[in-house]
């Protein structure tokens, strides 16, 4: 019998993943302790990318906040003024008119196909599975054409204002929009050929990374990560904003395993789902203003500007000193690609935030990478990182 | 949502500072002494099931006093419906508040990223450490008193 003394020692190893490394997603450094290949600890580095943008906005008037917005989560930029217009309008307590409402709505869900397909492309990509990125990034560049028609920025559009949008839609827009629409199903086939039968996909997907619902809750974990856990919840079902009460979609919850394969089924199905709500969009867009009637809030059209003496201290004021909503502690919450999108802002009555704090998906989800990588194997944290459909940009602020 | 505040003012009448209502959302002022054990029973009680911890905020009220403060919104997939919860802390110079990481296991980043930005520390946290700033970095840049552009 070998006694304790001779028995060869062991010692378990730290390893640095990041922070430069391709399947980071950004500039991530995980701290790993090995025990052989088996993963003892891993420990998210996270700061790199922190821009202090919650204490930038303390310095900038509402409006000046919102390209800073757009860079929280960047492959989703739109989204994320989204939630930063409707917390802000919640703060002023007024409604954006319905079409202003149905375009932001068309273009949140453009966003959320362009955000999951990027994903998809990356997170095969990682593991092993070089095709994807190619067709999904086809139809990707499709909808960054579109961001660009409508507003000349193509990740970071900025195109929605405080009050409604910046401007109505371009001439060709809506018929842009048709085309994909027509064709995006069809095109979405491409990629389920590819992986969602695929052996080697689900060797390397499914049983990883396991969150049952309830441990989904206790961390914090919103959109497609918790309902890939079984967790029939969506904020545009069950808060409805900016009029989605008025759409059909289905909630998709995968398997419900709660594992890496029920998210990637998620993030699938909700892209048909999306475009479903964008075709609604333009089966039903209403005519009429797209900016609130509010001098408090919105700009007066330029022809006026330029002929009476009131609108052009009005524009001004608007510009010089910005909005001033009254004094008040609200918290708006919007689902995003990546999860639940909070704002949680606090104006003392100045034009400028008193605090804003921002609850990034992507942050939250991220807290929970030790609880699930440990005892799994080093090339399982590859595909974790990759299901959590992270930006840092998002983590750091 | 009154049906929280409700069940609040039955359990912990005396820890209740204040309760208002603005644009909808529903804020309870709490004392922070038995902070802890109202988060548990708001989770625990069937009828409220707050089981998500939508994100904790530290406040840096200067130049009020008290003028830290956390704020804590919470989520029922029961109702559908949201309650924020607000405690004040006395201490103006090392501010301390109880953890709640035992109640809701997504409180560990929320606490150290208010520990690092805004230097509020919280007691019985397990990992108390910085988060987004370089751990050797002197002072907590979300406070009311440091300076836009660094010291």
């Amino acid at each position: 019998m070998t006694s304790i003394a001779t028995m060869p020692r062991t010692e378990t190893m730290m390893l640095n993943l990041g922070p430069q490394h391709p399947s980071t997603h950004g500039v991530l450094r995980v701290l790993l302790e090995l025990d052989g290949e088996l993963i003892v600890r891993a420990d998210p580095d996270i700061g790199y990318l922190h821009r202090g943008i919650e204490k930038l906005c303390e310095y900038r008037t509402y409006h000046k906040c919102m390209p800073l917005m757009n860079r929280l989560d960047y492959l989703a930029g739109e989204a994320n003024n989204f939630g930063f217009c409707l917390a802000v309008e919640k703060l002023l307590g007024i409604e954006v008119p319905k079409r202003a409402q149905y375009i932001r709505v068309m273009l949140a869900e453009l966003t959320r196909i362009a955000s999951h397909l990027f994903w998809l492309g990356t997170h095969g990509h990682d593991l092993g599975a070089m095709t994807p990125l190619f067709y999904a990034f086809r139809e990707r560049e499709k909808i960054m054409d579109l961001c660009e028609m409508v507003s000349g920025g193509r990740l970071f559009p900025l195109y929605f204002r405080i009050g409604g949008l910046a401007a109505d839609l371009p001439a060709g827009f809506l018929p842009a929009v048709w085309d994909f629409v027509k064709t995006f199903d069809e095109k979405w086939q491409d990629y389920d050929t590819l992986l969602t039968e695929n052996e080697i996909w689900k060797e390397r997907t499914v049983g990883v990374g396991v969150m049952t619902a309830e441990e989904a809750l206790d961390w914090g974990w919103s959109g497609p990560m918790a309902r890939g856990s079984g967790v029939d919840w969506d904020l545009r079902r069950d808060n409805p904003y900016s009029s989605y009460e008025e759409f059909e979609f289905e909630v998709p919850l995968g398997t419900k395993a709660g594992d890496t394969y029920s998210r990637y089924l998620v993030r699938m199905a909700e892209m048909l789902q999306s475009n479903r709500i964008v075709r609604q969009v333009l089966e039903n867009l209403p005519d009429g203003p797209v900016k609130v009637d509010d001098p408090r809030v919105s700009l007066p059209p330029k022809e006026r500007v330029y002929t009476d003496i009131a609108s052009l201290i009005n524009h001004f004021l608007i510009i010089q000193e910005g909005i001033r909503p009254p004094q008040g502690e609200v918290y708006q919450a919007i689902e995003a690609p990546k999860g639940e999108l909070g704002f949680y802002m606090v104006s003392d009555g100045s034009p400028t935030p008193f605090r804003l704090k921002i609850r990034g998906p992507s942050f939250v989800v991220l807290s929970a990478l030790d609880k699930l990588s440990r005892g799994r194997l080093l090339s399982d944290i590859i595909a974790l990182i990759g299901t959590m459909d992270i930006v840092l940009a998002d983590v750091d602020r | 949502m009154n049906a929280a505040v409700a069940l609040l003012q039955a359990k912990f009448p005396d820890e209740i500072v204040e309760v208002t209502e603005f644009r909808g959302d529903t804020t309870v002022t709490l004392k922070p002494e038995r902070l802890v054990d109202i988060c548990r029973l708001l989770k625990d009680d069937p009828e409220t099931s707050f089981h998500y911890l939508s994100m904790i905020a530290g406040m840096d009220y200067s130049p009020q006093s008290p003028r830290f403060g956390v704020v804590y919104n919470l989520y029922s997939h029961k109702n559908h419906d949201r309650l924020t919860l607000k405690v004040f802390l006395t201490d103006d110079r090392t501010p301390v508040v109880d953890s709640v990481t035992s109640v809701w296991s997504t409180a560990t980043w929320h606490e150290r990223e208010a520990y690092d930005l805004l230097g509020i520390r919280f007691k019985g946290h397990p990992d108390l450490r910085r988060i987004l700033m370089p751990p050797d970095w002197v002072g907590h840049p979300l406070r009311k008193d440091y300076p836009l552009k660094g010291k």
